[in-house]
């Protein structure tokens, strides 16, 4: 269903460019020629009145199209789980790099794990969060095909997870709070990501995470899928966007184990209550971070406000516990799971 | 006369059974099987066994303790079938669930044990399999005892979703408890350990031993075979494999375990007698 409304507010969006575009070169001629009062050399030459008329029936036409869009939006009101995967899944969804971005100032990006490799699939730096330094990183999809292609679509290696715990040692060591933002179909399944110790890369994550001494604050953007994300997600407080879906694998994969039936995945999402309703009812999401109808892609500013808000709300209560409050407050949360 | 014969090799017969070697194909009498530790007499592949008849093999006779035996899935997400499922595989195994947890003595010297016995459900990870090695985790934290984990699983339970996932956070935040009190832990990777157990408190021992021929990995095969688009190469994810890729410590034949478990627990400044 969320396809065709997407593919018809795409159709929308477009027709709208190309007319608010016209409308704004028919004002600027109208506001010309009130101003040079003599007949120019305009090889158009149509006159004031008809540039008006024209303007007029382009600005109803804008009115009817954003009413259109607005009604489209409206259908988004009752989305299903699987509605749900395809939006967090959508790639003009606003991505790490466009979160660091908005929310963070002085990023300093860091660059590998100094034991093998770089992973770009895992984005992350120092920043200032509101003028405290902060660990920033998370999942990163990239944009573009090449991008797509260098993170193998979010999909860490070992190398990346190496990485995520050298930043998040280092924060820990200058006392900086950790935000992750969580955007992955999986860790890799690769024969090098394999020989270079995949499992165990994601254990010594878990493991790191669970004991660290500052706050840890994830906030899951897209798609959170097995291993892979929760290895970055070990945290402190766990926020969610409405329609961001967190699971222990993909339901494409999960169909494949239960059914040996992959195409079988919308049925799974309806079993798998990986929404950020259900994870919240679940006790699993602390809170959910509403999107404007239709999804994040629709208007990413006010996201970026609302999550910025958000992990401010949950980090000030945080920032006041000691380093023993800190870990335990995180164990706590694990342990009743 | 020749009735009475007849039943009495029938009488033979059940008393050692012939197995078929899954391998090899080759079928051995079952009292020849035991005494190769469940390895196949012709070709030396292992059978998967069962969590009690590993623990009859490493530990002290009379010192099994079994712990935490009333802890069983709760189907946290409704999820249609699973009931009946856990129901039937409690009945064929007469396991309440796939992780047994238990202490006993390796030549007098006490642990903590945990195995995940195969035969229920793939040994998956669900919420009572983390809570039942959470718990043996923290016991063996508690009362500074050296922790011995067998890991056999196919990886999360589907069935129990998120709830299974979340198993992997609080089981290696024991590990790294126990592991910050100086505490011993073992792990021996048994066939099959793959996922999220892979992922998890399998991987973060001190000592890392293997049985031989172990599929061991995190992504399955199949998997890493549809993303990658070529065939695996032979041997790729086994016990060996993962040696020669440094993650494993030893590979130890069955036979060997309890001498190399004593061996090890000597050299971290245990009491352990030779009988």
């Amino acid at each position: 269903m969320i396809r065709n409304i997407l593919e018809q507010t795409d159709k929308v969006d477009a027709k709208l460019a190309v007319l608010s575009k016209s409308a704004k070169k028919h004002t600027i001629m109208l506001t010309r020629s009130a101003l040079s009062s003599n007949d120019s050399d305009d090889e158009k030459a149509s006159s004031p009145e008809d540039i008006s008329a024209l303007l007029e029936e382009e600005r109803k036409e804008i009115l009817h199209l954003k009413g259109l869009k607005n009604d489209l939006l409206e259908q988004c009101r009752d989305l299903t789980p699987a509605d749900r995967v395809v939006l967090a899944r959508l790639s003009n969804r606003p991505h790490i790099t466009d979160f660091i971005d908005a929310l963070f100032t002085d990023f300093f990006e860091q660059k590998g794990d100094h034991l093998y490799d770089e992973d770009p699939s895992i984005y992350g730096g120092i920043a200032l969060f509101h003028g405290i330094p902060v660990t920033v990183l998370g999942h990163r999809k990239g944009s573009t095909v090449e991008e797509n292609m260098a993170c193998r679509f979010g999909m860490p290696c070992p190398e990346g997870y190496r990485k995520a715990m050298r930043l998040m040692g280092q924060a820990e060591k200058f006392g900086r709070p950790i935000i992750t933002f969580i955007d992955t179909p999986g860790a890799y399944p690769g024969m090098e990501a394999e020989e270079h110790g995949q499992g165990e890369a994601i254990a010594r994550s878990l493991a790191f995470m669970s004991h660290l001494s500052v706050p840890v604050i994830s906030v899951v953007t897209g798609e959170g899928n097995s291993g892979g994300a929760l290895a970055l997600s070990v945290c402190n407080r766990m926020l969610m966007l409405e329609n961001a879906v967190y699971s222990v694998l993909s339901p494409e994969g999960f169909a494949s184990i239960l059914w040996k039936d992959s195409s079988r995945h919308e049925e799974a999402c309806a079993l798998m209550k990986l929404t950020a309703a259900d994870l919240y009812e679940n006790g699993i999401v602390d809170e959910v971070i509403p999107e404007p109808r239709g999804g994040a892609q629709t208007d990413p500013v006010s996201v970026y406000r609302s999550i910025e808000d958000t992990i401010a709300r949950h980090l000030k209560p945080l920032l006041k516990m000691s380093p023993k409050e800190i870990t335990a407050d995180r164990h706590k949360k694990f342990r009743k799971l | 006369m020749q009735f009475s014969r007849q039943k009495n090799m029938e009488e033979e017969l059940n008393a050692d059974p012939f197995i078929t070697c899954k391998k090899c194909n080759r079928r051995s009498r079952k009292s020849q099987w035991v005494s190769h530790y469940y390895a196949c007499p012709v070709c030396g592949k292992l059978k998967n066994v069962s969590a009690s008849y590993r623990l009859s093999i490493i530990f002290d006779k009379g010192s099994i303790r079994i712990q935490d035996q009333n802890i069983t899935s709760q189907d946290p997400l409704n999820f249609p079938g699973y009931k009946e499922k856990l129901q039937a595989t409690r009945e064929k195994t007469g396991l309440s669930e796939s992780a047994v947890t238990a202490t006993g003595k390796i030549g007098g010297q006490k642990v903590m044990c945990i195995i995940l016995d195969s035969r229920f459900f793939m040994g998956s990870m669900s919420d009572a399999v983390g809570e039942k090695v959470t718990r043996g985790i923290e016991y063996a934290t508690k009362h500074h005892l050296p922790l011995i984990i067998f890991a056999a699983s196919g990886g999360a339970r589907m069935q129990e979703g998120i709830f299974s996932l979340m198993q992997m956070a609080k089981t290696s935040d024991a590990v790294e408890e126990y592991s910050r009190n100086s505490g011993l832990y073992i792990s021996v990777l048994t066939h099959p350990t793959t996922g999220g157990v892979t992922a998890s408190f399998a991987t973060l021992a001190d000592i890392t031993l293997a049985e031989p021929g172990a599929l061991i990995g995190f992504a399955g095969p199949r998997v890493i075979e549809q993303t990658i688009g070529k065939k695996l190469p032979a041997g790729f994810q086994k016990s060996e494999y993962l040696y020669q890729h440094g993650f494993v410590d030893q590979i130890v034949p069955r036979e060997n375990l309890r001498e190399t478990l004593k061996s090890l627990l000597r050299l971290h400044g245990m009491k352990v007698k030779e009988a």
